[in-house]
């Protein structure tokens, strides 16, 4: 198959829609799912089988971004841009007459939401391109939109070696929060001799409040499935593994389809696309520990092991599943091939900063008016993501610290929201880009019971193997659980920084290197109210 | 007995601990290093002839230009490496951590059977732990007393998991294991049922003989009777190994 073959692919699916002009696309991710969209999808569809089929046509898509508002539906042109779909909010199953009648005439405004909103205005989507607009189900949906036209491309016209190059001239780096080179990542692994090698995807997304993974994998399973694919061919690898958390069961449902659906259509299996190239898919369900997001403790889990950390090096690169080769990359990491191959390497390092190159996908939550996930470039500032794109604090309280970086990262306090978000910048704020969690906090949020959460949540995700984060983490937590109460003295707090010291400097993995991030942070930027609530000696 | 089989072509490296040169095989740890030429360096969770765990942390050593530490036992020599393992800094972290472990469970030294035969009670002398300056947690925990001839006191046990991996690599058996996160772990035998009902236990005494602390001991011994004997292990270890067996 060559990239022809695919376009006619794509053109049939569109030739058998070809009366169709307009969507009434219904987001079925799983907050719009718990927010009500199952019965409004139901009460749309009957309403349009009443209303006679004519050229429009009901359609389940992926999460369309601004989840506080759901359950979400868009009335669209079927070619036309996102900007010019009509939105609507909180949809409820009584809508869905007027919803179905108002095509192609005047819009329901009691219920519309405008999309010129700074939301939708000032985002920039390239992860999340086709969410929200296609049918996360559908094969050929997700080929009519341009899908595995990269992986036919690389597949077809390009060496590995070519395909590794135009990933390191992107500029990528890791979405996972380490933000280590992707391009640099894949062409360690494609130097190891020839074997067996392996390609992982980690999709053990665990960070309190951070919901990006699941929202792609839901919306574009496809998408993550053809970045696998490039990849294993850039390093020569002929099988895969996606490590998916059990707790995301409509994504698990949503990667078995496509990845069921690809290997139907000869996108997956042996002689990928008739080339030579063979790779196989399979998802390993994880079984509830945030640790196993580590990499050497996410192998030991696909191997089925305990689930725990071991020393590196050797690094996955060199040694990983059952001694081979292993690239692992996060969801988001993988996402964002298949534009790079398209649109090149120099195209995507022409967007975000010097460092930190392409957009980043963030899940605004907490505090804030708008809750849900938005993709802006690298370098926007704080300000603007939550002033204006998270259209500011409600109920008009004063905006106090954003978390970002989950339970390794830390607080930013207001005097720096004008920094911009890259990898760099957060790092000197004593926090980390993280996966792309952002918790947003008002002035009613008390910092020394932020610290006691995230500590609390490390202390329960510890593994157990190394003494320090196992029993650092759960000192920490009770010295901050009685300066929280206001029994805490001078000489806990002294403690409790000793201790964070040295649990970052002496844990074995990332879990416990990080865990006193919040507490580190929250003394660095709010410690009067440490010593507001400590009791005299 | 065959020989050690020799990995063919191991280069020899020339490396300097604590300001003196030493010269080592390419494949070989810090710790393998610092043992061979008596360098002190505190290790709980260590033993020549088992697979390296990096659990306690208490081997980390800091390398010239580098501002993490490493841990010596699972970190490979180089070329013109330069490790100190004996900083002010190590010293403060090393005996934190031997702190928490004094306050994580029970050790009692006084009623306990291993008394003065204990590396934990050792290495606190070693890094000068005084007092212990965190809250004990006084969690309690079980004792194990099933087994006709050993006896598991989770009391005591620091989680270093040595007789884990003596029972697997060693004896062969894969009678211990660890179940449970963070500070709820636990040894245990087969799938956490008690140790004399084990199936799978050849009751051979190489986890109790390998345990640093009071938690695996002889039934019938009383406050500090309970020495304990290690040297088969190296031993056995090469012949294993020497036959290719289970090396990890």
């Amino acid at each position: 198959m060559n990239i022809d073959d695919i376009d006619e692919l794509a053109q049939k699916h569109r030739d058998k829609f070809a009366g169709i002009d307009t969507e009434i696309r219904v987001c079925m991710a799983t907050s719009c799912q718990s927010s009500g969209a199952p019965p409004v999808l139901e009460a749309l569809t009957e309403a349009h089988k009443a209303h006679g089929p004519g050229t429009c046509r009901v359609k389940s898509v992926g999460c369309m971004g601004l989840c506080s508002a759901g359950p979400m539906v868009a009335v669209a042109q079927t070619d036309a841009p996102p900007s010019e779909e009509v939105l609507y909010r909180e949809v409820t199953p009584h809508d869905a007459a007027d919803l179905v009648a108002s095509v192609g005439g005047e819009p329901v405004a009691r219920i519309r939401f405008p999309t010129d909103a700074p939301f939708f205005t000032r985002q920039q989507r390239i992860v999340r391109e086709h969410t929200g607009i296609i049918d996360p189900e559908s094969f050929t949906g997700y080929v009519a939109v341009g899908g595995y036209r990269s992986m036919v491309q690389a597949l077809t016209e390009m060496t590995p070696g070519a395909v590794v190059a135009e990933v390191t001239t992107s500029g990528l780096r890791g979405r996972g929060g380490g933000g280590y080179p992707t391009g640099l990542k894949w062409s360690t692994i494609a130097k190891m001799p020839t074997g067996q090698k392996y390609v992982v995807c980690n999709a053990d997304e665990g960070d309190p409040g951070a919901f990006m993974d699941r929202a792609i994998l839901e919306s574009d399973p496809h998408r993550v499935l053809e970045g696998m694919a490039i990849a294993a061919y850039a390093i020569g690898a002929n099988k895969g593994y996606v490590y998916l958390r059990a707790e995301y069961p409509l994504a698990v449902d949503r990667v078995t389809t496509a990845i069921r659906k690809a290997k139907r259509a000869g996108f997956l299996g042996n002689h990928i696309c008739e080339t030579q190239f063979n790779f196989d898919v399979e998802i390993r369900l994880g079984a509830g520990a945030f640790v196993c997001g580590e990499e050497t403790a996410l192998m030991a889990s696909i191997e089925g092991n305990r689930g725990q950390p071991r020393p590196r090096p050797p690094v996955p690169a060199e040694s990983g599943l059952w001694g081979c080769p292993t690239l692992i990359n996060n969801v988001e990491t993988f996402a964002n091939i298949t534009p790079i191959i398209r649109e090149g390497g120099d195209w995507y390092a022409g967007i975000g900063t010097e460092r930190s190159k392409g957009t980043k996908v963030f899940a605004l939550a907490g505090a804030i008016n708008n809750i849900g996930l938005i993709e802006v470039p690298m370098g926007i500032t704080l300000r603007e993501i939550i002033e204006e794109i998270g259209g500011g604090i409600p109920n008009g309280k004063a905006f106090k610290a954003v978390q970002t970086g989950g339970p390794s990262g830390g607080c930013i306090p207001a005097e720096h929201l004008d920094i911009p978000v890259d990898y760099d910048s957060l790092k000197t704020l004593g926090t980390i880009m993280g996966s792309g969690g952002m918790i947003v906090m008002d002035e009613t949020s008390d910092m020394v019971d932020v610290a006691r959460y995230f500590m609390e949540f490390c202390m329960t995700e510890s593994c157990g193997k190394c003494v320090p984060c196992r029993a650092g983490t759960q000192q920490m937590h009770a010295l901050l659980d009685l300066i929280a109460k206001g029994q805490g003295t001078h000489k806990d707090l002294a403690l409790l920084e000793e201790l964070c010291e040295v649990v970052q400097a002496t844990s074995l993995c990332g879990l416990g290197q990080t865990a006193p991030n919040p507490v580190l942070s929250t003394l660095r930027f709010f410690r009067n109210e440490y010593e507001e609530k400590l009791k005299a000696e | 007995m065959p020989p050690p089989a020799t990995a063919p072509s191991v280069r020899v490296v020339t490396l300097t601990i604590d300001g003196k040169d030493f010269s080592a095989r390419a494949d070989e740890t810090i710790i393998e290093v610092c043992r061979e030429n008596k360098i002190p360096i505190p290790s709980l969770c260590y033993l020549d002839g088992l697979s390296v765990w990096a659990g306690c942390r208490l081997c980390l050593v800091e390398m010239a230009g580098q501002s993490r530490l490493y841990a010596a036992c699972s970190t490979m020599v180089a070329e013109g490496m330069q490790v100190s393992t004996d900083t002010p800094r190590l010293r403060r972290y090393r005996r934190t951590i031997v702190e928490l472990l004094f306050a994580e469970r029970s050790h009692v030294c006084s009623v306990c059977v291993s008394n003065s035969h204990c590396e934990l009670q050792a290495m606190a002398q070693k890094c000068g732990v005084d007092h212990v300056s965190v809250p004990y947690r006084q969690a309690r925990n079980q004792v194990d007393s099933s087994h006709e001839m050993f006896r598991l006191d989770h009391n005591r046990c620091i989680l270093c998991t040595r007789c884990v991996r003596v029972c697997d690599e060693i004896e062969g058996a894969h009678t211990w294991d660890v179940m449970g996160r963070g500070s709820d772990c636990q040894v245990i035998t087969d799938l956490a049922r008690p140790w004399g009902e084990s199936d799978t236990c050849t009751g051979c005494g190489k986890c109790v003989q390998v345990c640093p602390t009071g938690a695996l001991v002889k039934q019938g011994t009383s406050a500090g009777e309970m020495v304990k004997d290690k040297h088969f292990l190296p031993i056995l270890a090469r012949r294993r190994h020497a036959q290719g067996a289970t090396h990890q």
